[in-house]
């Protein structure tokens, strides 16, 4: 990934910051420009948490290039407590551990390496609480 | 708007042509339209072509096609909404037709998908690439989400699933035109090898090659041409998050529902009139949505409903009797005319084994990704 596209992408990778709409109030991640649920224009900064629960799961059996060594791995869409939901990997258990409203934690993760001379690309994964 | 007619169409036949090129293939079925429509020109093209340039490296497809079918210098253009691109390339060409701008406009549909490409990245590139794919899911894993969540939601069970397969491979046997022509039980597709946990490669359609080609004309061309005629009596077309985790309801794809509700104002029907459908069963998942979205049964009642047999040749409501995405195979860009090219075929009496009775109003739904966009066309033999 070219470094300017991924250096864009590090506040909401690393820190999970999102944008709240100053007009209705909901949480748009990753930030956007205008909110879709009542199309405001003013937000402010907001850090999401790193608690939630999942929604739904899978485990991947075939993969993309760059992923293509970590199969299996498991993917869910998670909750945060914000109502926010993300897609992100589920890491440190068995595929059979991941259970619809499992309550799980966000943490920072090495997600791939680019290539052989790119840089290391990091971001967010869930573990099992 | 002015009335629109399909009075010809052409497909080759799906799978992996190795032998055959972009380029042949888009040809070989847009000659096979003209013929069939019998025309001696085009005034204009749409090409429906998901990425050729991450497939076969080429892009400007749309001049690229036009020069090799002898047609320059009419105007073509390639138009892309991820797997949907070939509805959305009809969508264009009826309202160029509806316009009056033109009288005779071919749309088309291809890809070339076994060239050598990494597949499963180059149609990862239809979902979110920094919030989706860059988190390791691909397309069987956006579908297998979908699938968890309704199961979870409504109880829908593995064989249900498997059903939709078992059903399409049926329909496939019978088209010589399908990538698959052979038969599969529902225990093969629930113990084949797991793509995305629930989902198994039986589940999924496969990488395929193809083209297909539609030609659209005005009431006054159409009643020169003296053959028989399809009128499209509505088209829609929606869109929704293209990121499935932004979506309120998982289980929901809303983009096909709006599109559906659009195309059935436009026609002046409901879903109740519809005699048979052609839907993007790119996962078995996906078909059970789609008859949910489009209203053939309840929300959530898709499971039952299709292991019931409703959907079934001669059935209620036959889907996909093509073999669908499933069995038929699936050039993501072909998919969506080839779909018009069944409907037709139906019609207008020519589907030989696996021609359905009494069918009077067919329909077609096409979807783009996770189902960020759909189109939905409603077809009628025209008098
Ligand atoms: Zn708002």
């Amino acid at each position: 990934m070219p470094t300017p596209r991924y250096t864009r992408e590090i506040p909401q990778r690393y820190r999970l910051e999102a944008n709240k709409c100053k007009n209705c109030g909901r949480i748009s991640f990753p930030p956007r420009q205008i909110c879709p649920h009542c199309g405001g224009r003013n937000f402010e900064r907001t850090r999401l948490s790193d608690q939630g629960k999942i929604v739904t799961f899978t485990t991947i059996r075939v993969a993309p290039t760059q992923y293509s060594s970590q199969v299996p791995y498991s993917i869910a869409i998670v909750e945060l407590n914000e109502g926010v939901r993300i897609t992100t990997q589920v890491v440190d258990c068995k595929p059979e551990d991941l259970g619809v409203g499992k309550p799980v934690k966000i943490v920072f993760r090495k997600m791939y390496p680019e290539g052989k001379t790119g840089i290391i690309c990091y971001g967010y994964k869930a573990v099992l609480v | 708007m002015r009335d629109v007619y399909i009075i010809g169409v052409g497909m080759t036949k799906f799978g992996e042509l190795w032998g055959k090129s972009l380029r042949q293939i888009f040809v070989e079925a847009a000659l096979s339209a003209i013929d069939d429509a019998g025309v001696d020109h085009i005034e204009s093209m749409y090409v429906g072509a998901m990425t050729t340039g991450l497939f076969v490296g080429q892009e400007h497809i749309g001049a690229l096609m036009a020069d090799y079918l002898g047609s320059a210098p009419v105007p073509a253009v390639r138009v892309e909404s991820a797997c949907c691109s070939g509805g959305m390339a009809l969508r264009m060409g009826f309202f160029e037709v509806a316009s009056g701008n033109s009288n005779i406009v071919l749309v088309g549909g291809v890809e070339k998908m076994t060239d050598g490409a990494d597949v499963t990245a180059a149609l990862a590139t239809a979902a979110d690439q920094e919030y989706e794919v860059y988190q390791g899911v691909t397309f069987p894993g956006l579908y297998a989400l979908i699938a968890r969540a309704h199961i979870a939601r409504f109880g829908t069970t593995r064989k249900q699933l498997a059903a939709v397969s078992v059903k399409n491979h049926h329909n496939g046997s019978l088209n010589p035109n399908a990538q698959f022509q052979n038969e599969v039980t529902l225990d093969q597709v629930i113990n084949a090898t797991l793509v995305a946990d629930p989902l198994t490669i039986l589940d999924s359609s496969p990488v395929s090659d193809g083209a297909a080609c539609a030609i659209l004309v005005s009431e006054e061309v159409m009643k020169k041409a003296k053959r028989p005629a399809v009128k499209i009596i509505g088209s829609g077309a929606a869109t929704d998050y293209l990121a499935l985790h932004q979506r309120d309801d998982i289980t929901v794809l809303n983009a096909v529902k709006r599109s559906a509700e659009r195309a059935y104002k436009m026609a002046g029907i409901g879903p109740e009139k519809i005699d048979f459908a052609e839907v993007h069963d790119c996962f078995s998942i996906a078909e059970l949505c789609i008859v949910e979205e489009l209203g053939f049964v309840e929300k959530g009642k898709g499971g039952p409903f299709i292991e019931a047999g409703n959907t079934a040749l001669d059935g209620k409501i036959p889907v996909n009797s093509s073999g669908g995405l499933k069995a038929k195979g699936h050039p993501v860009g072909a998919t969506g005319i080839a779909q018009v090219f069944e409907v037709v075929e139906q019609l207008r009496g020519n589907a030989d084994k696996r021609q359905l009775k009494d069918v009077h109003i067919g329909l077609t739904q096409n979807m783009g990704g996770s189902g960020a966009s759909s189109v939905v066309h409603i077809f009628k033999l025209a008098e």
